[in-house]
């Protein structure tokens, strides 16, 4: 498959960009909370940047104590059928 | 007349002829099913109630409000979906399964009374594990028994708590419920299990992935949002309802995070989003209930889009574990794209469905002042973009490339899931269609500046999340592996304890029967105390106990011989 064409991302300048892009939009999301005022029900929701930040200490610990859980419940493919 | 005439006959009708047809004639037919079935559905009024007498008893196998109306609709969109998606599928036995099972969800939520529901129950366990089945892998033989296990406990559940209801009260009407007795706890429960709730939910997660490419996608439409159908017609404003769904949310999440198979990764989604349901009918509020039953709505197009979309990885490679894949997007381009909008839909995206239904819930949740409770489906909702969000369509059809050259999916699935995703994104751009069903009258506008903004916070810091921990290499890999759950305890631990006592049995009868024949006329002294005329077994009990006591003896029997 030498002569197949060069897709999207194979170009690792693509990626780059679509990162930048990404850090981009994070930037400006949390530079609008500078500037928008919220109708919020909570006290929580107007700190600055509370959905930011928890959104992302969110996924953050959510991955990080998957990886522990997997110590504990990775089993071999063919567990059962043994 | 016509109008009586109840959308889910015309399934079963279909069922029963779809049986003598072949090629053209067969799909034709199984496509004019569900549209007929509409057209029934949409020329009834409101509030129809049809009564049958049976054997003196009072039956109402149809009754159309504003709550069954919405299931009923959005069960015909399923059939209509999941049909386009199976059409090429050459297996008769599949095709008449998914006719009977899609009819069955229609006539439970239909249905006006418990006797009715419960048969319609029994009838979707029964029809929809031919789904499973219908793979032909040992695997997914193993699997299918274990589901129907527990589809049949909970019909035995659902049948013990309807007969002692009726004992109690008399009526065999479906309302509210309520759980001030223990006829209401066993209907709890019956529901429970099929809605997957926490430590009842394994079922769900082994049996779905092992379904063929097309069942799945009607497995994940029916039976968990009849059973949401059920809680929210008997049991809403349950407070317990409220911490069982915030569990629901969260408990799978880091689940899904480690698997690697990408279709049981949707399966613990799957409980993550009833989670919102479930929460939803806790809260009890018109507002939270409006969520939930507007977001099963959404569930059913979306996760149903998830599916197809694996469904068709699947068809097209024969591989579905995260470690083979990678890379699809260079040969499934449309097939990418249309995933990537059933990923935005369920990550609640503004412009997409999901955003337009979670809101409600979360929205009642701090309005009732269930600070915690949000602080916690919040987290599911950042983590439901996490892993049904990204790791879904990223491990598909990006990633490493896995090498795999292969085309698009055959033109109906194609189609089928294009349908999804034009609903999904339809009811995303307007709300309004979809509130306009609810079963209460909607004052909420989910696109205010403030709303939006937040959500596009909380969505693009966790993909910022995702984008670092995969940079900075603490990001698990996928491996090739099972993580062990609740099964756990039935396909390891239960026959490994079997076996043991059954070796030691074996030991012992021999002692036990010289025993037993020495002590014969001791034996017959005892049984004359508890047997005889004066004896305390020979009372006249209650039926009420006697149901009970059936109960667990069939369970026992049932679990029994499942080993």
């Amino acid at each position: 498959m030498s002569q197949e064409r060069q897709h999207l991302f194979d170009k690792p300048e693509n990626v780059r960009r679509l990162l930048r892009v990404l850090y981009l939009a994070c930037a400006l999301l949390l530079a609008a909370d500078l500037f928008v005022h919220r109708h919020v029900e909570h006290d929580w929701e107007s700190l600055w940047g509370f959905y930011a930040g928890f959104g992302f200490a969110a996924c953050v610990s959510l991955v990080l104590i998957a990886r522990q859980l997997r110590k504990l419940l990775k089993r071999p493919e063919d567990y059962y059928e043994r | 007349m016509s109008a009586s005439l109840p959308p889910f006959a015309i399934f079963f009708a279909g069922a029963l002829l779809l049986v003598l047809l072949h090629g053209r004639l067969q799909k034709t037919l199984l496509l004019l099913v569900p549209l007929l079935s509409v057209a029934l559905l949409l020329g009834v009024p409101e509030g129809l109630v049809v009564k049958v007498q049976l054997l003196g008893y009072e039956l109402v196998p149809y009754r159309t409000d504003r709550l069954s109306l919405l299931f009923a609709y959005v069960f015909n969109l399923a059939a209509f979906i999941g049909i386009v998606f199976s059409l090429h599928v050459q297996d008769r036995i599949q095709h008449v399964a998914t006719l009977v099972y899609a009819g069955s969800a229609l006539g439970a939520v239909l249905a006006g009374d418990l006797i009715s529901v419960f048969v319609y129950w029994e009838l979707a366990a029964v029809s929809s594990v031919f789904l499973i089945w219908a793979r032909r892998s040992p695997r997914a033989v193993a699997a299918g028994w274990r589901y129907l296990v527990f589809q049949f406990l909970s019909g035995l559940l659902l049948l013990a708590g309807i007969l002692m209801r009726f004992h109690e009260t008399g009526s065999l009407a479906f309302d509210y419920i309520g759980l001030d007795d223990v006829s209401g706890w066993l209907l709890f429960t019956a529901f429970g299990i099929k809605c997957a709730f926490p430590l009842l939910h394994n079922w769900l997660t082994d049996a779905y992935p092992e379904a063929t490419p097309s069942g799945t996608v009607f497995l994940s439409a029916f039976t968990t949002k009849a059973a949401v159908y059920m809680l929210a017609r008997g049991f809403p404003g349950t407070e317990i309802l409220i911490y069982i769904g915030a569990i629901m949310t969260c408990f799978p999440i880091f689940y899904a995070v480690i698997e690697n198979d990408l279709r049981r990764v949707l399966a613990y989604s799957m409980i993550n989003q009833l989670g919102f349901m479930v929460c939803g009918i806790g809260i009890g509020t018109s507002l939270a209930i409006n969520g939930a039953v507007a977001h099963a709505f959404n569930d059913v197009l979306f996760k149903g889009l998830l599916f197809m979309s694996m469904g068709a990885v699947l068809h097209m490679t024969g591989k579905i574990r995260a470690t083979d894949l990678g890379g699809l997007y260079k040969s499934m381009p449309v097939t990418t794209g249309l995933c990537i909008i059933g990923a935005c839909s369920i990550s609640a995206f503004p412009l997409f469905s999901g955003f337009v239904s979670k809101s409600l819930v979360m929205a009642a949740a701090l309005q009732e002042g269930h600070h915690w409770v949000w602080l916690v489906l919040l987290f599911a909702s950042a983590g439901v973009f996490h892993h049904a969000g990204i790791k879904i369509p990223f491990f598909a059809f990006f990633a490493q490339d896995s090498g795999i050259r292969t085309t698009e999916p055959p033109l109906n699935m194609l189609l089928a899931m294009a349908l999804a995703a034009v609903l999904c994104v339809t009811i995303g751009l307007w709300p309004a269609m979809l509130y306009n069903l609810l079963p209460f009258p909607v004052d909420y506008s989910p696109y205010t500046v403030t709303h939006v903004l937040a959500q596009l916070q909380l969505l693009f810091f966790s993909a910022l999340a995702f984008t670092w921990l995969k940079l900075s290499g603490l990001y698990p890999p996928e491996i090739r592996s099972v993580n062990i759950d609740v099964e756990w305890f039935y396909r390891w631990l239960g026959p490994r304890a079997v076996a043991r006592m059954t070796r030691a049995l074996d030991r012992w009868q021999v002692y036990t029967r010289i025993g037993f024949l020495r002590h014969l006329g001791t034996l017959f002294g005892t049984l004359f105390l508890y047997h005889g005329p004066q004896g305390i077994l020979a009372r006249t009990w209650a039926t009420g106990s006697m149901v009970l006591w059936v109960v667990i003896l069939l369970g026992l029997y049932l679990v029994a011989y499942y080993y």
